[in-house]
């Protein structure tokens, strides 16, 4: 027995010698995130993947932001010219922009870096078709010379999500653009740590000590990008929604980047954590069509669908807090520059007889819809449920067919029938910032099996009112525009966008500095010892 | 035996040959497509083609195959499509948290269930051997997500002795990297105990009533002498094989644990490839799993020499 206890003793001071090591390590100065998805793919410009697009901002600089009301600002960019007939655009860069070498950020870089992303971003390309050359004077001047007036340059040079136009030094950006960059240099806040990257483990940025940050207040992708923290570290292997509120809970994280809907109110009710505000306009849920194939191949079909997917049943069924959604039967997203209502009332003021007489009257055949239904994706799983249940409600067919999030992606390009692998609809959510403008918004390429995202929607009216928009230098003219884009693409039954929401991040409440992003972003936070 | 040693090396060739192919044509059977993971949600139909051009994916299968098991069989296990990294480095990087995952589980589970199940034996019909049987009904039937959630929320949200989630290398510190190995650990081997103290319970229960047991209580022995260098080491060779069982079916279990204590080990590593359609990663790690398979079961047989000298091979 006294062995026994000699042991048991011996044990226990072992176990708390080990217990006590960890609290005596500081962490003051890092900011501990838990990313909403795995980092994989390190080149922004190659892939339109969030997570790239975010790890793009840690490290490298825009020459223009997008503020917290949509309006594009200067950042790399000290002031700039526009010449009286549209033509000439002519830019001067601040002064003390260095990549993270030493080497100051020149002309030729941005130029290197713009064309790179003209051949990978929908938006970029556009704005090349307009583009006939690009100089630098002198190495803080750059000059983009067009063939015809175009109204978008700014909005395209301050594009806020993927495909963001970074800058890269000049070396990086004369990389293919159809292969992956290999040199992370940046000019930005953060600095990546390649030699602390684990892939599927975790991600490190250092403060980047050299960055001189503007004056203004941090706002969007605008405004100053002060880092008051010495190290950022992405968790890239916690990505189980519960093990992540826990870790939380535990502070041995900081933040979770997008919290599940399901843990909204626990981490409310939690005195120890917070629900910051750092976003002022929504993400958009969508239900998109395959245009290539029988029933939606009929415009009025397609309208009889979005008329039966109201949007409320979505929004309580896959977000279910009431303060985080609403309903919005703009395409381009309500409170934004272009958000328009034209056209709407086909879904905004809907019943489910008038879906069921629009079917009728369609001359719908029976044709069963494949409703492509991803299982592993929790922040859009239900929606097909509900799709399917209004849809059979209004007098379709349904087939919904579950699947991994993946499956559904390689299968959603197949141009193939359903009958054969294709399929006829899936149901995606969307930032902000891919469907404000009517240029980026993926959906109004209406090119046919041209266009550039999958449903291959096909109409001639859409893209003539498209082309004028890309040319119109003037708000107003834009706008109205929009509107008649916003009402034609009802009319056309693009897809039927299904309501907006907030997604929230969650934190410890000793992180600080929140401001609205509309996007994941990491400068501006502070981390204090005590809760604030 | 060193025949039987050379024969047995040689068998895991057709094995892995044969895994080899069917873990190829298996994932380029399966839906889902690399490139569309690859480029992003707002990519074009016409960049996902040219990513799938790049990786080689828009040749034939029995290309494909070619090359890839060419390279196999230099030694080279590809490029993850997914990390564009090495194939071989990635597993590197991911072998110690599971090693370290498993090399632990293992000893709690062999540490607790061989001296249990022989004190069950021991006290056969008692209220030991009962809370035992108890035990191992509920240790085979609770899910290890669930365990691990329970655990978390006892051992480490209630009483804040152990961290809910992640890993530290051994090379960081010894302390540190027991401090957050030993949740999972005792997760991952309440089921192993389970299973190898029943084992074990039966085996010593079928070797107590044998005449040499009986003989041995007669010379008038200490009741531990019988138990651990009589009943103990002629029940050796079920255990010692459920217990190779075991390691091999950890592979399995550690995905789950993985996943749940954020462990960057082969078996998230598992996960994350095929949610990518990573085809080399996973054709890499299921090669290196089958093979570990292999050599565990060659290891076991092996182990029965030493606990059995009438076994000859």
């Amino acid at each position: 027995m006294k062995f026994q206890r000699k042991t048991w003793v011996a044990l226990a001071l072992a176990v708390g010698a080990v217990l006590a090591q960890p609290h005596a390590v500081a962490q003051e100065s890092v900011l501990r995130i838990v990313p909403h998805s795995n980092l994989a793919v390190l080149d922004p410009i190659w892939t339109t993947a969030y997570m790239s697009r975010n790890h793009g901002y840690m490290i490298y600089d825009t020459l223009f932001g997008t503020d917290e009301n949509a309006k594009i600002k200067p950042q790399m960019v000290e002031s700039w010219t526009e010449s009286g007939d549209h033509r000439l655009w002519s830019f001067k860069l601040r002064k003390g922009l260095a990549f993270h070498d030493g080497a100051p950020v020149t002309g030729d870089d941005v130029i290197a870096s713009l064309q790179r992303w003209g051949k990978r971003d929908a938006m970029g390309s556009a704005l090349m078709t307009f583009v006939q050359s690009m100089d630098s004077p002198t190495p803080d001047t750059f000059r983009i010379f067009l063939g015809e007036a175009c109204g978008f340059v700014l909005e395209a040079l301050g594009k806020p999500s993927s495909n963001v136009p970074f800058i890269m030094p000049k070396r990086v950006a004369e990389t293919d653009a159809f292969k992956q960059i290999e040199d992370y240099i940046g000019s930005g806040p953060f600095i990546f740590k390649k030699d602390e990257f684990k892939p599927g483990d975790k991600a490190v940025y250092l403060k980047n000590t050299k960055y001189v940050p503007r004056s203004e207040p941090p706002s969007g992708t605008a405004g100053g990008k002060n880092v008051y923290v010495d190290r950022v570290e992405w968790n890239l292997a916690l990505r189980d929604a519960q093990a992540q509120v826990n870790a939380l809970k535990n502070g041995e994280v900081d933040i979770i980047e997008a919290l599940g809907f399901d843990h909204y109110e626990t981490v409310k009710a939690d005195t120890t954590l917070q629900l910051p505000l750092y976003a002022n306009l929504g993400l958009q849920y969508m239900a998109r069509f395959n245009h290539l194939h029988k029933p939606f191949d009929n415009a009025k079909v397609r309208q009889a669908a979005i008329a039966a997917m109201t949007q409320e049943p979505f929004l309580r069924a896959q977000v279910g807090v009431k303060e985080l959604y609403k309903t919005c039967p703009s395409m381009f997203v309500c409170n934004t520059p272009y958000g328009s209502l034209a056209g709407s009332d086909l879904q905004a003021k809907s019943t489910m007889k008038k879906a069921q007489d629009l079917l009728k009257a369609s001359g719908y055949d029976g044709t069963p819809i494949v409703i492509m239904k991803p299982t592993d994706l929790a922040s859009i799983q239900k929606l097909p449920d509900v799709a399917a249940q209004l849809l059979r409600q209004a007098g379709f067919k349904v087939d919904l067919q579950a699947m991994d999030w993946q499956t559904l992606v390689g299968r959603r390009a197949k141009k193939d029938a359903p009958e054969k692998g294709g399929w006829h609809m899936f149901l995606t959510a969307w930032n902000v910032f891919d469907v404000w403008s009517p240029i980026a918004n993926p959906t109004m390429d209406t090119r046919g099996e041209k266009s550039g995202w999958f449903g291959w929607a096909s109409d001639d009216k859409m893209i003539e009112i498209r082309n004028q928009f890309m040319r119109a230098t003037d708000e107003p003219t834009k706008k109205k525009l929009a509107d008649q884009l916003h009402a034609r693409a009802f009319e056309v039954g693009t897809h039927a966008p299904l309501g907006e929401y907030n997604q929230p991040m969650a934190t410890r409440k000793n992180i600080t500095g929140f401001f609205i992003t509309n996007g994941n972003i990491y400068w501006n936070l502070k981390k204090s010892l005590n809760p604030a | 035996m060193f025949a039987f040693l050379a024969r047995r090396l040689l068998a895991t060739l057709p094995v892995l040959l044969i895994v080899a192919v069917l873990v190829f044509l298996l994932l380029r059977l399966s839906p889902g497509d690399p490139a569309a993971v690859l480029a992003g949600d707002a990519a074009s139909t016409e960049q996902i083609a040219q990513i799938r051009a790049g990786l080689g994916l828009d040749r034939s299968i029995p290309e494909q195959f070619a090359i890839w098991f060419g390279n196999v069989l230099r030694g080279d296990l590809g490029q993850s499509f997914y990390y564009k990294t090495d194939v071989t480095t990635l597993i590197g990087q991911r072998i110690e948290p599971t090693l370290s995952l498993a090399l632990i589980t293992i000893s709690i589970a062999v540490l607790v269930a061989v001296p249990l199940g022989v004190l069950a034996a021991w006290r056969f019909g008692g209220w030991l051997d009962r809370g035992l049987m108890g035990f191992s009904v509920l240790g085979f039937s609770i899910p290890i997500f669930v365990l691990a959630y329970l655990l978390i929320w006892l051992v480490s949200l209630k009483l804040g002795w152990l961290p809910v989630q992640g890993y530290k290398r051994f090379a960081d510190g010894p302390g540190q990297w027991l401090y957050h190995l030993t949740l999972p650990a005792i997760t991952l081997s309440v089921i192993y105990i389970a299973l190898i103290a029943r084992v074990t319970r039966a085996s010593v229960l079928e070797t107590l009533g044998e005449d040499y047991i009986r003989t041995a209580r007669a010379k008038g022995l200490p009741e531990s002498t019988v138990l651990l260098r009589h009943a103990l080491a002629n029940a050796a060779v079920p255990i010692v094989t459920v217990i190779g069982i075991g390691i091999a079916l950890l592979i399995g279990g550690v995905v789950v644990t993985e996943s749940v204590y954020a462990i960057p080990g082969l078996g998230r590593l598992t996960v994350d490839a095929v949610l990518a359609r990573d085809f080399p990663t996973i054709q890499g790690v299921i090669l290196l799993f089958s093979f570990a398979y292999v050599m565990i079961n060659l290891l076991v047989d092996l182990s029965y020499l030493f606990f059995d000298p009438r076994i000859r091979y």
